[in-house]
């Protein structure tokens, strides 16, 4: 059995990269990744779960990264938008967000992007019920989402379109 | 907000976790930690330590014999997904949909949405519907408690606090008719009425046996006896009993008043999935059949 009091170290694999930080046992994951790690790409809204702004993909699967205590997830694999693409560069579904106008002030975008990211890996080509129902975990207070359903099935069209022409 | 400070322990085996609870005053079970934490960061919860299940193999499997058998900390979506339990239990698939969002089912665990007792929960009320029976293990041993003797009021359960909720059992429910309803202001919000109904018919469609179990309605999750006995002797899909069943669902409870919607809309909105419940519930197996 394994007591953890005061602070301790966590290790995690961020994007790829294995990465060491200290935390108390209460630090949640979502202020691991910005205060500890520097990685702000991560949002924070309300803390409760209700907004998914700080949704991360967990061992592959999307989570709230502010209701996970960094040291309840030692040892998993964490993906975060900064890891979407290379410096510079935006992935298929960044651009598709862009395109679509599926984003204003952005708060709520890198959420939205790793459930999107999620949904599309467990189902490539969703009805637009099913991008809504899967979504609903994720508030929007500027889009209106009509941009961001659109921009969902932009990227699940365009990669239909290139696995044909593969 | 930020949770309060405590202690954090990670046991490698269930017997661990017991022990960790009973070393542990003022500790609590982390499962999934998507009611917890969310109670911590408010401060609503303040735990000096606690103990992490979630990782336990030993409490994670579902297997599906005869009767199902899901460990405690099965993920909500693993549940889900799992084909036997969609084809055999459907009534426990069709509600895990409406158990909060695909990030929150991820983490979130089968027995901690029992175990948490919230009465506008889905699964404890489907529980009621499908006559589960619950293992537990505590410091005193190891007993079985029927889910109608298991939930007490708000967040609270017959569980003792050095003591976990193991395996969930739900019997075959072969050949029931069954149906689900809530009305919810968002879709994967808490309900502010619901219903589960499985019935037992027999081969002209006269009900045998009605289970119906309300949630959002009460303290905690209830079984609407007074619909049952409506029910009995009367044929699936008959309106007029079902209507009959939906406005005798609440008699006799105390029905929550509170800042989402008052007692009498609650009242109103309970007899309406109760019939829709049991309208679907006849429609489906005129559809199987
Ligand atoms: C945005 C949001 C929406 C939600 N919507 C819904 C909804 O619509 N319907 C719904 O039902 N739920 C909903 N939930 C809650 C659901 O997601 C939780 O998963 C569930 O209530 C608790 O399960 P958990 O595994 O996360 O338990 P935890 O949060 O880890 O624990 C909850 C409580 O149960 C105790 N506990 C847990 N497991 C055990 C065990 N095996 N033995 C003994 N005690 C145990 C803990 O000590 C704690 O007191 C929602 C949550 C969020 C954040
Ligand atoms: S900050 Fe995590 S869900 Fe809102
Ligand atoms: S773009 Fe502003 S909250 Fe979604």
């Amino acid at each position: 059995m394994e007591t953890k009091q005061g602070t301790v170290a966590v290790t995690l694999t961020v994007n790829g990269e294995k990465r060491v930080g200290v935390a108390e046992p209460r630090m949640l994951l979502s202020d691991f990744l910005r205060h500890g790690l520097g990685m702000t790409g991560t949002h924070v809204g309300c803390e409760q779960g209700v907004c998914g702004a700080c949704t991360v993909l967990i061992d592959g699967q999307p989570g709230r990264s502010c209701l996970a205590f960094a040291v309840q997830v030692e040892g998993a694999t964490v993906d975060t938008v900064e890891g979407m693409a290379e410096p510079g560069e935006l992935s298929d579904v960044q651009q598709a967000f862009r395109a679509e106008h599926g984003l204003q002030c952005g708060f709520c975008t890198p959420g939205f992007l790793a459930s999107t990211q999620a949904l599309l890996e467990q189902n490539p080509d969703p009805t637009d019920d099913e991008i809504r129902e899967y979504l609903s975990g994720n508030v929007c207070r500027c889009t209106g989402y009509q941009g961001i359903i659109a921009a969902v099935r932009r990227v699940a069209t365009e990669r239909k379109a290139a696995s044909h022409d593969a | 907000m930020k949770p309060p400070t405590f202690d954090y322990v990670r046991p490698a085996s269930v017997a661990e976790a017991i022990d960790a609870l009973a070393a542990h005053p003022d500790s609590k079970v982390l499962a999934g930690g998507q009611s917890l934490i969310p109670m911590m960061n408010m401060r609503l919860a303040r735990p000096t330590a606690l103990v992490d299940i979630g990782r336990l193999d030993e409490l994670a499997g579902i297997e599906a014999n005869g009767s199902l058998r899901v460990g405690a900390t099965a993920r909500q979506s693993t549940v889900l997904e799992n084909e036997q339990v969609g084809r055999r239990w459907p009534l426990i698939t069709a509600a895990l949909v409406h158990v909060g969002h695909p990030a929150t089912r991820a983490r979130g665990t089968f027995g901690g949405s029992i175990a948490h007792g919230e009465p506008a929960s889905e699964l404890p009320a489907v529980m009621l519907a499908c006559d589960a029976r619950f293992l537990l293990r505590g410091g005193s041993g190891e007993r079985e408690v029927a889910a109608d003797d298991f939930f007490v009021g708000h967040y609270t359960t017959v569980l003792a606090d050095d003591e976990l909720l193991v395996q969930v059992e739900v019997p075959d429910p072969a050949g029931s008719a069954w149906g689900f309803g809530e009305i919810v202001r968002r879709h994967g919000d808490y309900a502010l009425a619901g219903a589960a109904v499985r019935l037992a018919v027999d081969g002209d469609g006269t009900v045998e046996e009605a289970r119906v179990a309300l949630f959002g309605v009460s303290g905690r999750p209830i079984r609407a006896t007074a619909a049952e006995e409506h029910l009995l002797g009367t044929r699936l899909g008959d309106e007029r009993a079902a209507a009959e069943a939906g406005r005798a669902a609440l008699s006799g409870t105390e029905v929550t008043d509170d800042s989402f919607v008052s007692a009498t809309y609650r009242h109103d909105a309970a007899a309406a999935v109760v019939e829709r419940a049991l309208l679907e519930a006849a429609l489906r197996r005129r559809g199987t059949n």
